[in-house]
């Protein structure tokens, strides 16, 4: 009876596992006819009966599952916008050249998450239910300006309707409350004005600590490369032809990434000459640096000198002379740092990153020396201010506002000019980006393609070619764009909208721009895996454009009639006001408590003491891991050597092995049997016994290639003598064929 | 017409245990003069390879030839109706990872000798990259492969070193 089970239960194991047998199909049915036939005869006696049905039933809902997994991955694919896109470009033009794009998507969802914050929290409000335009003398375009102030040129520099709009801080009303709601404006301003940059801060840093999961710096890791390369790369659910193309582009481009690697490693150096070339190359481009910094500090002081002078006889250059000078130089320094990088001869990867690093010293000093001069500016304007403010003059001067000089800023606030000036050399910085891909992408290109039919020298192959896609200038672009974004929100909520636009249009027009008129790097290289580079230099930007807004918050007084927080001595007032009169006292109780200096300077010790702590535990994790990793690799060449059969090239195990006593008496190697694995050459050899002491353990899937026979242990080992070529039986069957 | 009771019995369906109408059909509509409709007295009739990589599935694929011709028995790509049903159950996502790889094996193994040498791999490589990459370039690749994943030293893959190496892939499945 039992032995009955049994079988029935072996018969069944057969019927199950049926699948996985490399069987052709024919010998498969007959097995399974007979394995079937056993079962139902024998179930029927033992009592069983619904066994198939069931299990026919649950492949089914398995298979069910299966789809609707797979369907719901596909639709949650087919949701991320400009996918396809984005994975035309990466099989052109590598991986490198994708994380642009990729970056620029995730910058999009970012904008448009705080433009919805900005535009329902504070824009609609104050259009809806504040006071309308021209009730109010802030909202109201000065008589002298009206009839200018429809003007093409007026609105292009954002003056006439477009400074006393809601784009522009001015515009806001200073009432505590308005309309139905009682909607707290001039408190929803702040908060939405620090939420932004609580909220990006919040993004950045959980996408840096996602990526840093994932690892990697983009090198390659693994030990089969190449192997999984080749044999896993083919998409078998391919089965239209252009996608066919882009697989067939995409995997090539993933071999030459891979051999680019390859190259770098097997180069050779010369070391001296290369520290040599390094620090010279470095020393040129901070001269560079140093020159340009100073070009614009000159330019900028210049601009007020003129300002200075009768507003209607400046030529156009004259009047946007810093946007011009700042953005020649942001076009010409970056293709002569890389010029100068080539002295450098770095992986093609590690360039890039120190050609970001460059232009990024070139954007930030640009940007803060041009805001240390305005600064400068607007500080001599407040002394002005500041003694005109008390005469009744000035309040006449509200109505009757003379636009003699370009600078009478007496009813328009300093803020709100140096908000404005701002925002122009923001669109100038968007328009000179764009035109650059016009002339140096799309022009280029196509007189290259054309010209080349009736030209001296082949243009395609020297000079001037097609370019290729400049990813460190576009990134940093967007990085810094993004940091004046920043800065700028808060003094005029419609930046945000305007970025957004202006982020679409780039996505479309780049991807254009890329597939039409560039060609593939000549060294295509694997990018990051992780933006983290990216995301880092973010960061630091996002840091950076908060300080000049928190400052003005905290230390400058609004002026008289302009914005939300007028009145006020300090801006930050309007929340200490919502505080006593809004909410309970308690809550007033609380804040004062928080707010003590007392409390405040433990809770930032103890944060300071944490971060140290996980800090060091981090490292300590990665201490483990390289370590494993290593073990894990002694293991592999140990396996490897030993199926060689040559020395073990570890030295201490050799070492180990010539302390060994009687090392002669090793028994002469035995012929071991034939097993269809090993080919006829491994089997002569002799095998090293001493190799079993290895540190690893023995791989059940070696062939058969041990001698049998008695061996010696070193002093401890506890493994008895080696067991003959029984030992072989479990492993490297016959062939499946 | 389909009707399952002309085409298949019953303890023919059961045996099967995969979506074996439709792959009927699929199969039928490759030629329909020379497919009966009738299965059940097991009739022996095979497709050539041409017929069959033109199928939607295979069309795109650079290895259509060889998967055909993997499958069939006299390893000229004629397929009869089982050895149909078998490759389209291994290339199926239900088909266990051991069996994939088995097969995997034999479809780059272009000159059927058990083994993957080099000329095998240069012909994959540039079927993968309809020979994009230069003779230097391809050389590398084939060699980097073999140093990588050949364990027993003899310059080419055995199916140990294959199996090793692709069951240790994260995206092997597909």
């Amino acid at each position: 009876m039992e032995a009955l089970k049994e079988q029935v239960e072996e018969k069944k194991k057969v019927i199950a596992t049926l699948r996985n047998q490399p069987w052709r199909m024919k010998r498969r049915l007959v097995v399974l006819k007979e394995a079937q036939e056993f079962v139902e005869r024998f179930e029927g006696a033992l009592g069983k009966g619904r066994g198939r049905k069931l299990y026919a039933f649950k492949v089914m809902m398995a298979k069910k599952l299966i789809k609707f997994k797979r369907d719901f991955e596909n639709f949650k694919t087919a949701c991320i916008p400009w996918e396809r896109k984005i994975k035309d470009v990466e099989s052109h033009f590598g991986s490198s050249v994708a994380s642009y794009f990729i970056f620029l998507r995730w910058m999009y969802g970012l904008n448009l998450v705080l433009f919805g914050l900005m535009f329902g929290l504070v824009m609609l409000p104050e259009i809806l239910m504040g006071l309308p335009y021209g009730s109010i003398p802030r909202k109201t375009v000065p008589r002298e300006e009206q009839p200018t102030a429809m003007d093409y040129s007026v609105l292009f520099e954002f003056g006439g309707y477009c400074k006393y709009s809601f784009l522009f801080y001015g515009y806001y009303d200073h009432e505590r409350t308005i309309g139905l709601l009682q909607f707290r404006l001039p408190l929803s301003y702040l908060l939405v004005g620090v939420g932004i940059f609580g909220y990006s801060l919040m993004v950045v840093i959980r996408t840096m600590a996602r990526n840093a999961n994932e690892g990697g710096d983009g090198a390659e890791e693994g030990d089969f490369t190449f192997s999984w390369k080749m044999f896993t790369s083919w998409d078998y659910l391919i089965g239209n032809p252009e996608t066919a193309d882009n697989k067939y582009a995409s995997i090539t481009t993933s071999f030459k990434e891979s051999i680019v690697d390859e190259q770098e490693n097997q180069k050779d150096e010369n070391i001296h000459l290369r520290r040599f070339l390094r620090v010279l190359a470095n020393f040129m481009i901070i001269s560079c640096l140093g020159g340009s910094g100073y070009l614009i500090y000159f330019v900028v002081k210049r601009s007020q000198e003129f300002a200075k002078s009768e507003n209607a006889n400046l030529s156009w250059f004259e009047k946007n002379e810093v946007e011009f000078v700042m953005s020649l130089l942001g076009l010409v320094c970056p293709p002569l740092f890389e010029t100068i990088a080539e002295l450098e001869d770095y992986h093609p990867r590690i360039a890039l990153k120190w050609q970001l690093g460059r232009i990024f010293a070139l954007f930030l000093g640009n940007l803060y020396t041009f805001l240390f001069a305005l600064f400068d500016e607007v500080n001599a304007k407040l002394e002005s201010e500041k003694s005109i403010k008390n005469s009744t003059e000035w309040i006449y001067n509200q109505y009757h506002a003379n636009y003699s000089s370009f600078f009478n800023t007496t009813d328009v606030s300093i803020i709100l000019y140096t908000v404005v000036e701002f925002v122009k050399l923001i669109v100038s910085d968007i328009q000179v980006t764009y035109l650059t891909i016009l002339i140096g992408d799309f022009v280029r290109a196509v007189t290259v393609r054309f010209l080349n039919y009736c030209w001296c020298w082949d243009l395609e192959a020297g000079f001037p070619s097609y370019g290729e896609f400049d990813i460190s200038g576009n990134v940093l672009g967007l990085i810094f764009n993004q940091g004046m974004i920043w800065m700028g929100a808060f003094y005029a909520p419609g930046l945000v909208g305007l970025n957004v636009l202006r982020l679409l249009t780039s996505m479309y027009y780049q991807c254009w721009a890329v597939m039409c008129c560039n060609v593939p790097h000549e060294r295509v290289f694997k990018a990051s895996r992780s933006n983290n580079f990216y995301m880092g230099l973010l960061l630091l930007v996002l840091f950076l454009s908060l300080l000049p807004v928190v400052y003005t918050i905290m230390t400058l007084s609004p002026s008289f009639d302009c914005g939300p927080f007028s009145g006020q001595e300090k801006m930050y007032d309007v929340v200490m006001e919502t505080i006593e009169q809004d909410l309970p006292a308690f809550i007033g109780n609380i804040f004062t408590y928080a707010t003590n200096p007392g409390l405040i300077m433990p809770a930032v010790l103890l944060m300071v003491l944490a971060l140290y702590y996980l800090n060091a535990l981090s490292k300590g994790y990665q201490q483990a891991n390289l370590d494993l990793k290593r073990k894990m690799q002694m293991a592999r060449d140990e396996e490897k050597n030993r199926r060689n059969n040559k020395d073990s090239t570890n030295q201490v195990m050799k070492d180990l092995e010539d302390l060994l006593p009687n090392k002669s008496l090793a028994p002469p190697p035995i012929e071991e049997d034939k097993s269809p694995k090993t080919k006829p050459g491994a089997a002569r050899k002799g095998v090293n016994l001493q190799k079993d002491v290895s540190l690893a353990a023995p791989n059940p899937r070696a062939p058969v290639t041990r001698a049998p026979g008695p061996r010696r242990g070193p002093p401890g080992n506890a493994r008895g003598p080696q067991p003959g070529p029984g030992r072989g039986r479990g492993r490297g069957g016959p062939p499946r064929q | 017409m389909g009707n399952k009771q002309t085409i298949f019995t019953d303890e023919q369906l059961d045996a099967y245990q995969v979506r074996h109408l439709q792959l009927h059909g699929r199969y039928h509509e490759l030629a329909p003069h020379l497919v009966p409709m009738d299965y059940t007295k097991d009739p022996d009739c095979k497709l050539p390879l041409a017929l069959i990589v033109n199928m939607p599935e295979l069309k795109e694929n650079p290895f259509r030839n060889r998967i055909v011709e993997s499958f069939s028995e006299d390893g000229m790509g004629n397929l009869s109706f089982n050895e149909f049903v078998d490759m389209f159950s291994v290339l199926s996502e239900m088909a266990p990872r051991e069996l994939k790889a088995i097969y995997a094996f034999k479809i780059y193994d272009f000159n059927v000798d058990n083994y993957l040498c080099k000329e095998d791999l240069e012909k994959t490589l540039n079927k993968l990259t309809k020979e994009e990459l230069t003779p230097e370039e391809v050389e590398l690749v084939c060699q980097k492969a073999i140093e990588e994943a050949d364990l027993d030293g003899d310059n080419k893959l055995s199916f140990a070193d294959f199996e090793n190496m692709i069951t240790r892939a994260p995206d092997f499945l597909r």
